[in-house]
Formats: structure tokens, C-alpha cells, sequence
């Protein structure tokens, strides 16, 4: 793998602790993502899952912790907890998506992956003169950026419907779109916010198509939050697991799926209530098929 | 304030006369509604007689009230009704929308050569020319407002304060300076930007209504600024003898000692009416530059990121775009236009006073964007129509006019209630031959 040739992680989470008053969402977590990976937190609702996302990608600052991203063409790696929201984005080319999908609905879904070109197309716009006066060069990029939208379009199979109003989309289109967006900014980590969420079965297994696909082709990092086992188990490298905002465990899914520490926080020691019906049959039947 | 939903009307309902009743007892919940209204309003009447005053009784009014509401009403259910059953399948039709923006285009075109050969038609007269002058002076501060809250979705509740800016840069720099209407021009819309950047910093963060409420403040601020900052503003008589304009330093005049007037160089006749319709035409070209402006900046990466932020600022944020830049841009160029239209107003009247720039203004011209439809282009010059120039027009019926806009205003929004023309166009297409999704109910598509 590529990780020999190039040995620093492309994310490095270090000493992360987000506090909201007396409580610790999250509590001195690290952990490393590699390029080329795909790296899933799981745990528990009310984990931390999504507050890393926050701290990530600059929703949150970080209460401590040092979170290193170093992309794999250049040797400065950026301080993401430094950064201001959107720079994560510009600069350090982190992108996410959200929990509750949040497209631009009321514009059409060539929009969305134009907007998502905004500082490339800015750029060549200057200060939208030569926008504004048309200009060649402008052109071309504009032109540019349609094709690249096309590509993902192509991708999420939704060439068809490029001009339609994105809320108009089913649900399904609409998590893949979304994830089409975050793509268009160029990234070199890619972070999915439970991108299975509301997927039918088969909807999923397209997804996980997309992911691998995404991994394969576009030679990024991608970190996931998933409850859907079939996802996680299935697609991932790397798994982090999260409970009550700590580490507890880290490894691949066949490490995980046989610790002890995990099945516990998942099925409780004591309170088995505590453990969502699907996520224990999933691991039940992901550590059966294991077996076979 | 973007959402004006109409009351809610009765279920619709098309299986025969069984909704009958249910239409009845609304009709006549909404006549009791209106004569316990009529009832303090038309009921008593103070009379001032000989022996003092007394109190009328006009009971009678009371019913006539009851009686026009509960036929108004019913009526209009009625009427729902039966449209909504014939309107029904015209919605299928793939191609309406496409057909809608050919039927658009078309309907601009014709509005321009319309306004252009207007002076040269035979009713055309002094009077006429300069309401329609006022009317694009509307019809531009709803287009440069449109900017600001049609499409970056910032609620802006305070633009006169701009076209504020704008007339008294004028009327300053030309009475202190000496400087011409076509410098004071572009300094005008640059002064504007630039407070529209003041207001634009501190109220970054806030959002729907408390950004409403700074803005309704800051229109205020400026308008007590010129009130009371008499050294410079005049004060409450405002500045008057503001520099006319000139036909490129040919000015209008029957004659000026050591200069050739406007009608000496082209050796007409002189006649006022030479600057009439030099201000029409100057407003009509002021007014179509805003429109192709924003025309292409919609199309251009900063008019799609102040739409992207209408629609979510987090998304915005997490694809990398600069909210900060973008919302200052948003309020720099609304507010460059106002100071235009400012200064074309300073020049047209030649005098101006805070007494122009008061809330109700930025209330028109905010009542015009969302009459529209927010964003709608066309829809905007049809609402100034009739929010601005209808009521000028219908002058002779004094006081029953504002009765006919507040009728207006109950009608649109009982069948327009998202403006005149609210259907969106996108920016850019792939396909060379636009086909238009289902129409789907609003959010149906948005929940797992």
C-alpha cells in the first residue's frame, strides 16, 4: 500500500477534548486516518461521533487537541483546530456532509455541483469581471467546471435529472448527490456523516459502490460515521470506536467485530437496553458470517 | 415576510355539493369576524352637533359589512374550487415551464420596447412621462433590492438608507465640489457600497428576523443623521437648487450666457420637455443596466453562492465558501444601485429632504421585491406596476385608492401567495432541451 511511501497519516487527531460546559462530548481521543482509506468511527448514539465531524471541519473549536492534516503532495501539513470553517474546506481540503442532508434545494442539481466549485470558478472569474465581461478565459473554466460536474453526475447516475429543483429528488439521490458535492470541492479527506442513513438495502450497497469507487479512483481519504453494520463491516479499513466520547477501541473489522470491549459498550455490561435492535443483529450476523 | 400565506381557505374538495356546507359555515365565521370589526369601525359614529357631540348608531353598516364579507368570501372559495379542478391537468404538461420562460422573455422584450417608444406614443404627455420616470425609479431600487434579499435571502428592511447615501452624495458633491452628474454617478454608488459594507460587518451573524430589525435600524440611524446633521444636510429643510442635469455639459436650458444649451446645439426649438424626457431616458438606461447586471450575475460563481446562502449557510460554509465576503458583496451591490437611483433622484428633483427617505419607502420597495416573487426579474417591474404606479395613476379617486391597493394586496395574496412570479429558472442547464421534474408538493422529496 501506499502508506510505506508516504508514513505520515493523511489526518492525525491528537489529544481532542471538546467540552460544552461540564460535560466532555469528547475526551482526550486520537487517532489516524490514512490516505487512500477508509476509516469509520462508530459507537453509540451520543458517542461523540458527529462532535469530531464538528471539531473537523471547524463547526466547533476544539476545547484541546491537535488535529494534523498533511495532504499527501505537499510537506505543510495545516492545524485544522486553527483554521476557520470554510478554510477547511478552501485550503485544507476537508469536506463533509451532514447528518440531515443539506442541499441546496431550491436550486437544480447541475447548481449544487457548481456551487460546490465556487473558489476555482471565483478565481477565474476575478472579482466576477472578467465574468461579468465574459471573458475567454472565464469560459473555459466555466465550461471546465460543467464537465467535472457531468463526471459526478455520470457517478451518482443522475445525468437525467441534472436540471431538476434538488429537493425534488428522492431520498437515496439526494445522500448521493450530496456526497457528488463534497467531491466537487476536491478533497483530500472526504468525511461522511452516517451516509447510509434512510437507504434501503440496495441503496446501500450502491453506496458502498460509490465509496470504493471514490477510494479507488480518486486516491483520498475517506472517514465515515455509520450506524448501518453492512456499511461499516463491509467497506472499511480501519475502524475507530467510540463510546462516551473516548476511544475504546481501533482496528480493522475483524479486530473489532471480536472485541470485547466493543460487544460491551454496543450490548452494555449490565443494561442491554441501551443497544439499538439492528446494530446488535447486525453484528451478530456480520460475526456469524465471520464464522462461516 | 417571504412566505405571505393566504388564510387558510376550506378543505378543497371536488365530489359534488357535499363541501357545500363547510364552505357556508366558513363564509359566515368570516362574516361574523368582520362585523365584530365593523362593528366599532362602522357602528358608532362620533356627531358633532350643536349640542355637542353624540354618538350615531349605524347598525345597518354592520350587516352591509357582514352581508359583503360572507359573499366575498363565499365567492372566492367558490371559485377556488372550480379553478383548482380545471387547473389540475394543466400542470402535467412537461413542457409548461420551459414554455413559461419563453412566454417570460417575450414579455420583457416587449416590456422594453414598450418603455422605450412610450414618449413617442400619442398618449404620452409631460404627466405621463414623469410618473413613468417615478415608476423606474421603483422598479430599479426593486431590482438593486432584489440582489440583497431576493437572492442572497438577506431580509433588508433599511435599503432607503442607500438611496439616501446616494442622493445626498450627489447634491453634496455637486453643490460643494462642482462636480457633474455623470462623476457624482459612479461616487454616489461607491459611497452607497461602502455603507452598505458598515451595515454589512456588524450584522453578519445575525440572520431572518434580527437582521430585519438592524437594517429597520440603520435606515433610521442615517435618516436622524440627516435630520439633524444641519451643517452639512440642511437639516429638516434638506438641500435645495441641487445641480440639473446636462445632455453631456449641454444643459437644459432656454439660455445660458457663454454656453450652448442642449437645444441650440441640435437647433431645435427650446421646450422643458427636452429634459423630461432626457431623465426618462436616462432612468430607462440607469434601470435595464441593473437589470442585465444582476441578469448575468446570477449566472456568475458569486450570484450562485448568494443563492447557495439563501438556501443554507451551513452547506455554504462547508464547501468552502466565504460567507463573510459573500454576504458584504451581496449588500455592496444592492446598495451601489440605490446610490445610483439616489443620485439620478437628487438630480431629477432637485431638491431633496430626509422627508424622502422615510421607512415607508424602503416598505414599497421591499412590498415590491416580495409581490414579485423574491428573485422573479419581471416580476418585480409588474408589482412596482401596480404597488407604485396604479396608485399614481388613480390620483382622482382619493382616498378609495388606498382601498384599491389594499384589495390588490388581499387578491394576490389569496392566488400569488409566493409573489406574481415565483417559479425559479436555473442558472445554467445541461440538457439542450429543459425538462421539467414533476412538480412535486413542497418537501414531499426532502423526508426519508
Amino acid at each position: 500500500m501506499t502508506i510505506a511511501a508516504n508514513p505520515t497519516p493523511l489526518l492525525r487527531v491528537e489529544h481532542l477534548t471538546m467540552r460544552f460546559g461540564g460535560l466532555f462530548a469528547i475526551n482526550d481521543l486520537s487517532f489516524a486516518a490514512k490516505q487512500q482509506e477508509i476509516t469509520a468511527i462508530i459507537g453509540p448514539n451520543g458517542a461523540g461521533k458527529t462532535t469530531v465531524f464538528n471539531c473537523l471541519t471547524g463547526f466547533y473549536k476544539p476545547s484541546s487537541g491537535r488535529l494534523t492534516l498533511t495532504a499527501p503532495d505537499s510537506d505543510t501539513p495545516h492545524l485544522l483546530e486553527r483554521m476557520d470553517g470554510f478554510c477547511i474546506t478552501k485550503d485544507a481540503k476537508v469536506a463533509r456532509t451532514f447528518q440531515n442532508i443539506r442541499l441546496f434545494s431550491g436550486m437544480s442539481v447541475l447548481e449544487n455541483l457548481l456551487v460546490a466549485q465556487h473558489n476555482a470558478l471565483m478565481r477565474a472569474s476575478v472579482y466576477s469581471l472578467a465574468g461579468l465581461l465574459n471573458l475567454k478565459s472565464y469560459r473555459v473554466k466555466e465550461r471546465q467546471s460543467i464537465e467535472k460536474a457531468k463526471y459526478w453526475l455520470e457517478k451518482i447516475g443522475l445525468t437525467a435529472q441534472a436540471d431538476w429543483s434538488a429537493g425534488n429528488l428522492p431520498y437515496g439521490s439526494q445522500r448521493r448527490l450530496e456526497i457528488a458535492r463534497a467531491m466537487c470541492t476536491d478533497p483530500v479527506l472526504l468525511c461522511l456523516d452516517e451516509p447510509a442513513a434512510g437507504l434501503n438495502p440496495k441503496e446501500s450497497l450502491e453506496l458502498n459502490d460509490l465509496l470504493l469507487d471514490i477510494r479507488r479512483e480518486q486516491r483520498i481519504g475517506i472517514l465515515l460515521i455509520e450506524h448501518d453494520m453492512s456499511v461499516v463491516m463491509n467497506i472499511s479499513d480501519h475502524i475507530v470506536v467510540l463510546d462516551h466520547g473516548a476511544r475504546i477501541a481501533d482496528g480493522s473489522p475483524i479486530e473489532i467485530r471480536n472485541d470485547p470491549a466493543v460487544i460491551r459498550a454496543y450490548l452494555g455490561a449490565d443494561e442491554d437496553e441501551d443497544l439499538p435492535q439492528e446494530i446488535a443483529t447486525d453484528i451478530r450476523h456480520a460475526a456469524q458470517r465471520e464464522a462461516r | 415576510m417571504a412566505t405571505t400565506s393566504s388564510a387558510p381557505l376550506p378543505p378543497k374538495r371536488n365530489d359534488g355539493p357535499a363541501w357545500m356546507p363547510s364552505l357556508l359555515k366558513d363564509a359566515f365565521a368570516a362574516g361574523v369576524l368582520a362585523a365584530l370589526l365593523a362593528l366599532p369601525m362602522l357602528g358608532f359614529r362620533l356627531v358633532d352637533s350643536a349640542q355637542g357631540l353624540s354618538l350615531d348608531y349605524r347598525f345597518s353598516w354592520v350587516g352591509i359589512a357582514f352581508a359583503a364579507v360572507f359573499a366575498g368570501r363565499l365567492a372566492i372559495s367558490l371559485a377556488r374550487n372550480a379553478w383548482d379542478g380545471r387547473r389540475r391537468p394543466m400542470r402535467e404538461r412537461g413542457t409548461e415551464e420551459s414554455h413559461g420562460l419563453r412566454l417570460r422573455k417575450l414579455a420583457g422584450w416587449l416590456m422594453v420596447a414598450a418603455a422605450l417608444l412610450l414618449p413617442w406614443t400619442p398618449i404620452a404627455d409631460r404627466n405621463l412621462i414623469d410618473k413613468a420616470t417615478l415608476l423606474l425609479i421603483y422598479v430599479m431600487l426593486g431590482w438593486g433590492l432584489n440582489v440583497v434579499v431576493g437572492l442572497a435571502g438577506l431580509l433588508d428592511l433599511g435599503y432607503v438608507a442607500f438611496y439616501a447615501v446616494g442622493a445626498y452624495s450627489y447634491a453634496l458633491l455637486s453643490q460643494n465640489f462642482g462636480l457633474s452628474f455623470w462623476l457624482c454617478l459612479p461616487l454616489a454608488g461607491a459611497f452607497a457600497a461602502t455603507f452598505g459594507m458598515l451595515l454589512g460587518f456588524p450584522v453578519l451573524r445575525l440572520r431572518g428576523d434580527y437582521l430585519a430589525i438592524v437594517t429597520l435600524g440603520f435606515g433610521e440611524i442615517v435618516r436622524v443623521v440627516l435630520l439633524n446633521w444641519q451643517v452639512v444636510t440642511g437639516g429638516p429643510n434638506g438641500l435645495s437648487g441641487i445641480q440639473r442635469p446636462s445632455f453631456f455639459g449641454l444643459p437644459f436650458l432656454a439660455a445660458v450666457p457663454g454656453k450652448t444649451t442642449f437645444h441650440e446645439f441640435f437647433g431645435l426649438p427650446f421646450s422643458p420637455d427636452h429634459r423630461i424626457l432626457f431623465l426618462y431616458y436616462l432612468i430607462l438606461i440607469l434601470a435595464l443596466a441593473t437589470n442585465l447586471f444582476t441578469l448575468r450575475i446570477r449566472r456568475l460563481p458569486i450570484g450562485r453562492a448568494w443563492e447557495a446562502l439563501r438556501e443554507d449557510e451551513t452547506a455554504c460554509r462547508s464547501l468552502g465558501i466565504n460567507p463573510t465576503k459573500t454576504k458584504l458583496s451581496a449588500f455592496a451591490t444592492g446598495a451601489m444601485f440605490a446610490g445610483f437611483a439616489g443620485s439620478f433622484f437628487a438630480t431629477r428633483q432637485g431638491f431633496i429632504s430626509p422627508e424622502s427617505f422615510t421607512f415607508l419607502e424602503s416598505a414599497i420597495i421591499l412590498a415590491i421585491v416580495v409581490l414579485g416573487g423574491l428573485g422573479s426579474q419581471i416580476g418585480i417591474v409588474l408589482s412596482a406596476f401596480l404597488l407604485v404606479g396604479l396608485p399614481e395613476w388613480f390620483r382622482e379617486l382619493q382616498q378609495y385608492r388606498m382601498l384599491a391597493f389594499g384589495g390588490a394586496m388581499v387578491l394576490i395574496m389569496l392566488w400569488r401567495p409566493r409573489g406574481l412570479l415565483s417559479s425559479r429558472e436555473p442558472t445554467v442547464r445541461l440538457g439542450k432541451t429543459p425538462k421539467a421534474p414533476e412538480p412535486m408538493p413542497a418537501g414531499e422529496g426532502a423526508t426519508p
